[in-house]
């Protein structure tokens, strides 16, 4: 298909004009709702476009537009608590990914060949199955005369049933169970190109091997855990659906606050500069990732 | 044969066992006689039975499975058509904004999409409801789509294509009867995970729906909210088999093409 012909040019503009559409113009909505005030009307914000009224309503409606909104979510430390509070859990938990996902990755990539596949199709399955039901799951385990409470007090460990549900415990367990795929897929995929002649000439040459590990098996797997880190940390950033039905109500994430301010304040403009500016945010590890990506080739020789 | 290390072994074990032992828990319970769930009442069945007659219920099922369709399918045209133009057209005019609207939204967050396509539609002053959410999944979904066809298109060589148009096949029929046989294995999975993604969807579809649009995981989620009850122990294992007994066939049948495409080429190289 190298000319283009009018059959060509479709396949391009149906997905671009869709994309446009839905995803494109809906961002620069956000992007201009953020920048106006709310309102007592249908829609709830102020000004609104109104292309009957000419240049000259375009003027005085760019001229309504200000940035009272992100001022306000600067001085609010209800706002400030909730990103730092996202930005924690996600670095946490995408650090406690690594700490169980690396070694189940590694333990697959040195299964026998023949296990491989059955394994690696183990670890995505539960990848396939609701997310909202993995995570109700756990509150079945977590609640307070769930299944945890009961082995522990059977087992006499604890006398008094502790609360896990509500606590950041529970958060942090809920968003390693529900990313644990997607940080061992990326891994594994590295560690299993791996050539394994490489840690046997370590070997054979008087390398202990832990020493092997850290000096080739590591540095080779590391556009995997980038990779694997990456995917975790920015939706883990924005999770709803976890902190809200496993955390508690001290301090929300920045998507509980978002989805307040929309649902229940229905303050929409604040709402849309919190989305912004948490785009912002998660553009800066995209940024480092690709920078890493950019050197990557001599890293690790 | 490599020899498995113990903490090769135990580190596999347990992160299978973390992965598992939920799912294990939850579909015990859907079989718990008690309305309690700390007290075992023995086997029972009742919630299904219980299932059956709940008619709020069985009407989300219905819409979420419609939507999911839908969007699955229109996900996988738009997805094909954009994974075509990413691997065969090279550098046309406004590769790198399209580029850009394809991978965006597979990391965006779930609430930014939704509030955003929801102020689209606001803006628009469109009734939300069934089609919406439809148009929402459609459009995320349709990116994932992408990724999959994409990763095929690249993995076979584009040069059996140009064979065919050198010998005068026109580009459609070259895209039905080279392009399309080689990458319907990645249509299928594409398709598969957009339909998933779409049944699997809460964030999205509580933006962007409307009165009588109430799908199966906004229903879920705000009954869980109440609390722990059997009756959605029940729904969850129903979805969770549906899901296992289609990944797995899916797979069974994508080894057993696989193997007969091995075995065919093995008979063609011997002729």
């Amino acid at each position: 298909m190298r000319h283009p012909s009018w059959g060509g040019r479709l396949i391009v503009l149906v997905p671009y004009l869709w994309l446009g559409a839905f995803f494109l113009v809906p961002f620069l909505i956000v992007l201009m709702i953020s920048l106006s005030h709310t309102a007592v009307a249908q829609p709830p914000y102020a000004p609104v476009l109104d292309p009957a009224a000419g240049w000259g309503g375009l003027r005085d409606f760019l001229a309504a537009l200000s940035f009272e909104n992100y001022a306000f979510i600067g001085s609010d430390w209800l706002y400030l608590a909730s990103y730092l509070k996202s930005l924690e859990v996600a670095a946490g938990s995408t650090l406690l990914l690594l700490l169980i996902g690396f070694p189940l990755a590694y333990g697959i990539a040195r299964a026998p060949r023949a296990w491989q596949p059955a394994l690696f199709m183990l670890v995505v399955l539960p990848f396939w199955t609701s997310f909202l039901i993995r995570i109700y799951a756990w509150v079945n385990i977590l609640q307070h005369d769930g299944l945890l409470n009961q082995v522990l007090l059977t087992l006499r460990i604890v006398d008094e049933p502790p609360t896990w549900l509500s606590t950041d415990t529970a958060v942090y367990i809920g968003m390693v169970y529900s990313y644990l795929p997607f940080m061992v897929l990326p891994i594994y995929a590295t560690l299993e190109k791996m050539d394994e002649s490489l840690i046997e000439a370590a070997a054979d040459l008087g390398c202990p091997r832990w020493k092997a590990f850290w000096l080739i098996t590591l540095p080779l797997a590391r556009p995997g855990v980038i990779a694997g880190a990456l995917i975790c940390f920015i939706p883990i950033a924005g999770e709803f659906v976890i902190p809200d039905l496993l955390g508690g109500s001290q301090t929300m994430m920045i998507g509980q606050t978002l989805w307040t301010e929309f649902f229940a304040n229905r303050d929409w403009p604040v709402a849309s500069a919190v989305a912004i500016v948490l785009l912002g945010l998660l553009l800066v590890p995209i940024v480092i990732y690709q920078q890493l990506q950019a050197r990557g080739p001599e890293g690790g020789r | 044969m490599r020899k498995a290390s113990w903490f090769n072994v135990a580190s596999v074990a347990l992160g299978l066992g973390f992965l598992y032992l939920p799912i294990v828990v939850l579909v015990v319970y859907s079989f718990n006689a008690s309305r309690l769930v700390a007290v075992w009442g023995g086997w029972s069945t009742r919630w299904y039975a219980e299932l059956a007659g709940d008619r709020a219920m069985l009407e989300s099922t219905w819409v979420t499975l419609r939507i999911a369709f839908l969007s699955a399918t229109a996900a996988t045209v738009l997805g094909t058509l954009a994974a075509i133009a990413l691997t065969r057209f090279g550098r046309f005019r406004g590769r790198m904004l399209f580029a850009g609207m394809v991978y965006a939204p597979l990391v965006m967050p779930e609430v930014i999409t939704g509030l955003s396509l929801l102020l689209l539609f606001v803006a628009v002053g469109v009734d939300r409801g069934f089609w919406t959410i439809a148009i929402a999944h459609t459009t995320v979904t349709a990116c994932f789509a992408t990724v999959v066809v994409q990763s095929r298109l690249i993995s076979f060589d584009a040069s059996l294509e140009e064979a065919a148009m050198d010998l005068g096949c026109p580009p459609l029929k070259t895209f039905l009867t080279v392009t399309l046989p080689l990458i319907a294995p990645a249509l299928a999975s594409g398709w598969m995970l957009a339909f998933t993604l779409s049944l699997d969807d809460l964030v999205i579809a509580s933006f962007t729906t409307g009165p009588g649009a109430t799908t199966l995981p906004i229903r879920i989620y705000s009954e869980i909210r109440l609390g722990v009850k059997p009756e959605i122990n029940a729904v969850c294992t129903i979805m969770v088999a549906v899901v296992a007994i289609g990944v797995v066939a899916a797979s069974l049948l994508a080894k057993f093409h696989h193997v007969a495409g091995e075995r065919a080429a093995g008979l063609a190289a011997r002729a």
